[in-house]
């Protein structure tokens, strides 16, 4: 792991709508995460999870408390430099994988690359290392819609690693997984995403999938009410749940 | 990203069809609707165009149209020629007559009577016989449409029998009078669609029932170094008549039909529905497309798509919606139009009318991009990790 800061924040706040309407999704949430780190989300509907997320991957914008992503605090740039910036450091991995069904899987891989203008030769064949990788070799040319759940979410890691992000978003990866399935994917994301110089940031319901974090950071009600090492939350929730089995 | 935003489009068949459809439709029902109206429209003042030795036509100054012959007294023919800068002045009749034919049957034609002594505004297209012809007794030419559909005659004896067109060396009646046909001529078709029956000036008028007034136009040809615009002043100041260029003469007959005839309005409406039908089904399909799309869109712009970007493959995908479906449908109506005789339909594709497709289909294909471009440029990308 490295000692840079990959996020920083302190009392971060937002809040939706004005007046008595106004939903205070984030009330101060304060947290601290490095590179090489992979900090798993947790927590029940509407504890602000997703708000937190879209912040820190710079689709949103907080209303206060301070931030620092990877150095740098995405409110300063504005709406061109933001995309740009996302564009260069963050990689996503959604729900639903939201792959373009019309066009071939390396395709849908290379979008990242040609949305910042590579040749689409070079992209093409950056993508098709990067599907070899996540063990899709054979089926680049195929359209997501002829692969498995997960085959398509190995799609999207490779698609959300392809520009070599230092910031990794996975919004429920699993969610729409079987367990086996959700079980590998998750190893994929472990063994292609992490890496010294990148945060990957989870959001999870999952609990099959928290040994795969190294942290996890309990939110609720628009806090961060724990922040937990993996190893020894995994290890509670086992006992917790050997215990509760009838001898 | 273009590749991709044409596979977006192409690979979504059912939707891509749909669009394709509906613009070809409408350019098509557009363009062939707006071609058959002017097609129309032209016939109106075909005789005109079959005259082009005029340089002016005079006539009667309550004339609307040049099928509204409004006789006059023959001594105009003589104001006329003593106009100075009139080379030549040859008298016109034109009126409808029933023509009794040889077997039995009746058909109302259209008889032109030309210059007994020129034979100024025969037909120039002379399919079978000599102009010089008519001035044989009782002589007559039938043009080549009437002859082989109104004025068609029994092949046999049997009337019932099977029928050939009419040709050179039968007679018909016409007021009662022996009409022999010696010659049969060309001509543009006319928006009345009756066969039109040339002979000479005084046989016309023998043909017709007993009027004093006679002299239907005047066509006058000015002397060489006149100015055209001064002469038809000049004329109308000393005759009291009206006096028109072919060119003016076509357009004040196109505009009677244009603003006393209620076909403008049936084609208007004709083409106003090509255009709702491109609205309704390709505009439609085209925003339904990009709503359905939404949150690709809204994926590749939290990866880092500028807006400028996104709209750009929006656009793109408009755009070669709109050429494919612009370009079938032209092509369909020309197909139409070769397909179909000149004497069945009156089809005319004049230069304007694919830039009045173009046109409609653009508003269409702008009108769907622009509300497909407001959708994505207020997509929210944090919307994507909404599940």
């Amino acid at each position: 792991m490295s000692d840079e800061g990959a996020i920083d924040t302190r009392g971060m706040v937002k809040t939706y709508g004005t007046g008595d309407s106004a939903v205070r999704a984030l009330r101060g949430v304060d947290l601290s995460a490095r590179f090489g780190e992979m900090v798993a989300l947790v927590g029940p509907s509407g504890c602000g999870k997703t708000t937190f997320i879209s912040i820190l991957a710079g689709l949103l914008s907080r209303d206060g408390g301070s931030l620092r992503l990877a150095g740098v605090d995405p409110d300063t740039l504005d709406n061109r430099e933001r995309t740009l910036w996302r564009r260069e450091n963050v990689g996503f991995i959604f729900q639903q994988f939201n792959l373009v069904p019309q066009i071939s899987v390396v395709e849908n891989v290379a979008i990242p690359l040609l949305l910042r203008g590579m040749r689409r030769t070079e992209a093409i064949e950056r993508s098709m290392a990067l599907l070899e990788r996540v063990g899709l070799k054979g089926r680049e040319r195929n359209r997501p819609t002829a692969l498995s759940g997960g085959q398509q979410q190995r799609v999207a890691i490779a698609r959300s690693l392809v520009h070599g992000p230092r910031i990794l978003v996975c919004d429920e990866p699993t969610s729409a997984l079987d367990g086996a399935t959700g079980q590998r994917v998750m190893e994929l994301v472990r063994e292609q995403g992490c890496r010294p110089d990148r945060l990957v940031v989870l959001v999870t319901h999952d609990e099959r999938i928290f040994h795969f974090a190294d942290r996890i950071v309990h939110m609720d009600d628009g806090l961060v009410t724990r922040v937990a090492d993996a190893k020894s939350e995994v290890a509670a929730l086992r006992a917790a749940v050997a215990a509760e089995r009838p001898a | 990203m273009r590749r991709i935003a044409l596979q977006m489009l192409f690979g979504d068949s059912a939707k891509f069809y749909g669009i394709l459809l509906g613009l070809t439709f409408a350019t098509l029902l557009i363009t062939q609707q707006s071609a058959i109206f002017v097609g129309l429209m032209t016939r109106t003042y075909a005789l005109i165009e079959e005259i082009p030795q005029a340089d002016l036509w005079v006539a009667d100054p309550t004339l609307q149209f040049v099928d509204d012959t409004k006789p006059m007294p023959v001594t105009a023919l003589d104001r006329v020629r003593s106009v100075q800068g009139v080379e030549w002045a040859s008298p016109l009749f034109k009126s409808i007559l029933v023509a009794k034919l040889p077997n039995g049957g009746r058909q109302l034609c259209d008889v032109v009577g030309v210059d007994d002594a020129t034979l100024i505004g025969a037909p120039a297209t002379v399919v079978e016989g000599k102009v010089e012809d008519l001035r044989k007794p009782d002589a007559i030419f039938v043009e080549t449409r009437g002859a082989g559909k109104q004025l068609m005659q029994p092949a046999t004896d049997d009337p019932n029998g099977p029928k050939r067109p009419m040709r050179v060396g039968d007679v018909l009646e016409l007021n009662e009078r022996r009409a022999v046909v010696v010659g049969i001529a060309e001509t543009r078709p006319s928006f009345q669609n009756v066969p039109t029956i040339y002979t000479t000036y005084f046989r016309a008028i023998g043909f017709a029932p007993a009027n004093r007034r006679t002299l239907s136009m005047v066509l006058v040809k000015a002397a060489p170094g006149q100015d055209i615009g001064e002469l038809e002043r000049r004329i109308e100041r000393e005759t009291g008549l009206s006096a028109y260029t072919p060119d003016e003469f076509s357009w004040k007959t196109l505009d009677y039909w244009m603003k006393q005839t209620g076909i403008p309005i049936n084609f208007g409406m004709a083409i106003a529905l090509g255009f709702l039908v491109g609205v309704a089904i390709a505009g439609q399909m085209f925003y339904n497309f990009t709503l359905d799309n939404l949150k690709y869109f809204g994926a590749m712009k939290a990866m880092g798509a500028t807006s400028a970007q996104l709209l750009g493959m929006v656009a793109l995908q408009g755009l070669s919606a709109g050429v494919l479906g612009l370009g079938l449908g032209l092509g369909v109506t020309a197909a139409f139009g070769l397909s179909i005789p000149a004497d069945r339909l009156a089809f005319k594709l004049i230069w304007q009318l694919p830039v009045l497709s173009t046109m409609a289909v653009t508003i269409i294909v702008v009108g769907a991009s622009s509300l497909s471009m407001l959708k994505v440029i207020r997509l929210d990308p944090k919307e994507v990790f909404s599940g």
